[in-house]
């Protein structure tokens, strides 16, 4: 294995497009080590982004907050600004490990890792969050519900990486949630996710993104998850359809975690529930 | 392959190590510099027995190359006491029998004083997830979560 801490993005995708073999970009590393460790990967080339400057910035623009690609769950949650305007991104990504693993882990190795139950995808994704990605044929911007195809697959060419993500600018009263089921109160993967996104006007939510994790082989956005609470204060009976919308979408596996019956109906109630999390954030009042 | 050379700080010192580029901090730590005191207790980010700050920053060092520390200043559990003198998070571990057999907790000590530094006066609930990352299976958790609770008080001067 060779490891390589570039100084520039352009190095560090020549590295990875000029190279033979298997590649890890490394970021956190807390998916990259543990993989080495069990030998479940075995690279050629290693290539630590965490040297090239900018990859540990979160910075405010056009109103909306561009967050490097090696900025750590811990530095996401110490930016209070970014907290405020989007609590649930920041919870997503704050579910992620312990303590030991916040200090290094970020929201790119998560989505690219791939796994279907990466707990900062589905908010970032309800977000709209956009990455921006560096590549032999120069940048392109991608939405972040096109990167992740599958269990432990993206959508990146050989030689790509991303650089950053931007979270766009909020209207007022919009706000957003994220929760997961797992057996125990820390340190498990999700049986089940919800992530709302939602902008409220004259206490009536007027735009809605509603995403679910851990229920199919890739984060999944359920429009008719959304339509079934804009219009709405978010009474019973459109929860309930909201719920419906979600079961409808899910397309999970069973495991030693959990049944597709009970996770198909978990992520319908956690989906209202953060929800509703999201609409009080928002300003919303019930 | 040749080794990396790394040049880095270790406690306050000045330190250079070669590794393999497959080398973990922690095989660094403890296998080239002599540092044994953080554990490999998973070498898969599950235990914390390897806890050590980066910077400041509490990590695991399993899940960290060894390369990776060129420039970075590193604080193990070797850099906690001052000389003889106890620091009050080993003296109330030591007072409170927060140990058994004691490979848990290093890395208990440096994940406590991680929290301590930034927030001297943590509720029980706050001390709990703050160190949900540190496994023990000998002692259980309330005899450190008291011992972490009372270090607090004495470094307040409560
Ligand atoms: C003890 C423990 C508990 C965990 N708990 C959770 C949990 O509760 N929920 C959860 O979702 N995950 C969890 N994880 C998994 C892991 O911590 C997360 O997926 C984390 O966000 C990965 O980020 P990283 O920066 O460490 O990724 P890395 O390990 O650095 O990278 C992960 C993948 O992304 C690729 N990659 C990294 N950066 C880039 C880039 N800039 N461009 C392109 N590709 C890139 C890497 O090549 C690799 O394939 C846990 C891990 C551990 C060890
Ligand atoms: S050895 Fe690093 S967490 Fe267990
Ligand atoms: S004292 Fe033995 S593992 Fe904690």
């Amino acid at each position: 294995m060779r490891f390589e801490q570039p100084k520039t993005v352009n190095d560090a995708v020549s590295l990875l497009a000029d190279a033979d073999g298997l590649t890890r970009v490394l970021a956190g590393g807390t998916d990259v080590l543990v993989q080495l460790r069990l030998g479940m990967v075995e690279p050629d080339l290693v290539v630590d982004i965490k040297a090239i400057p900018g990859m540990r910035d979160i910075t405010e623009e056009n109103g909306g907050f561009t967050i490097g690609a090696a900025v750590s769950g811990a530095e996401l949650g110490e930016h209070a600004k970014l907290v405020a305007a989007y609590p649930g991104v920041v919870e997503g990504m704050e579910l992620v490990g312990s303590t030991q693993v916040q200090g290094r882990a970020t929201l790119t190795g998560n989505l690219c890792n791939a796994s279907p139950a990466a707990d900062s995808v589905p908010a970032m994704i309800a977000a709209d969050a956009i990455a921006t990605i560096a590549g032999p044929d120069g940048p392109r911007e991608v939405p972040v519900a096109d990167i992740a195809i599958g269990p432990g697959k993206t959508s990146l060419k050989k030689g790509e990486i991303i650089t950053s993500f931007h979270l766009p600018a909020r209207p007022a009263n919009a706000s957003d949630a994220y929760l997961r089921f797992i057996p125990r109160t820390e340190m498990d993967i999700a049986v089940a996710s919800a992530a709302v996104n939602l902008t409220l006007k004259e206490g009536k939510v007027v735009a809605a993104k509603i995403v679910l994790g851990a229920v199919a082989p890739t984060a999944v956005t359920v429009p008719a998850a959304a339509d079934a609470i804009i219009g709405t204060a978010l009474d019973d009976a459109s929860l309930d359809a909201m719920a419906k919308a979600c079961e409808a979408a899910c397309n999970p596996i069973t495991d030693k975690r959990g049944t597709i019956e009970f996770r198909t109906k978990t992520a319908g109630t956690l989906a209202k529930r953060a929800a509703k999390i999201a609409f009080a954030r928002a300003g919303g009042k019930s | 392959m040749s080794k990396l050379h790394v040049t880095t700080t270790i406690n306050g010192d000045s330190r250079e190590f070669l590794c393999e580029p497959e080398d973990t901090l922690l095989d660094a730590l403890r296998n080239t510099l002599g540092l044994t005191g953080a554990k490999e207790g998973c070498a898969t980010g599950d235990c914390g027995a390897c806890s050590v700050t980066v910077n400041g920053r509490l990590v695991c060092s399993c899940l960290m190359l060894a390369a990776e520390a060129e420039g970075q200043e590193i604080d193990t559990i070797e850099g906690m006491a001052d000389h003889d003198k106890l620091h009050p998070l080993q003296k109330h571990f030591l007072e409170g029998a927060a140990l058994q057999c004691g490979i848990c907790t290093p890395g208990f000590l440096v994940a406590a004083k991680a929290l301590l530094d930034k927030n001297p006066d943590p509720t029980e609930t706050e001390i709990r997830y703050h160190l949900a990352g540190n496994l023990c299976r000998c002692t259980g958790y309330d005899k450190i979560i008291r011992a972490v609770q009372n270090a607090a008080a004495e470094m307040r001067g409560a």
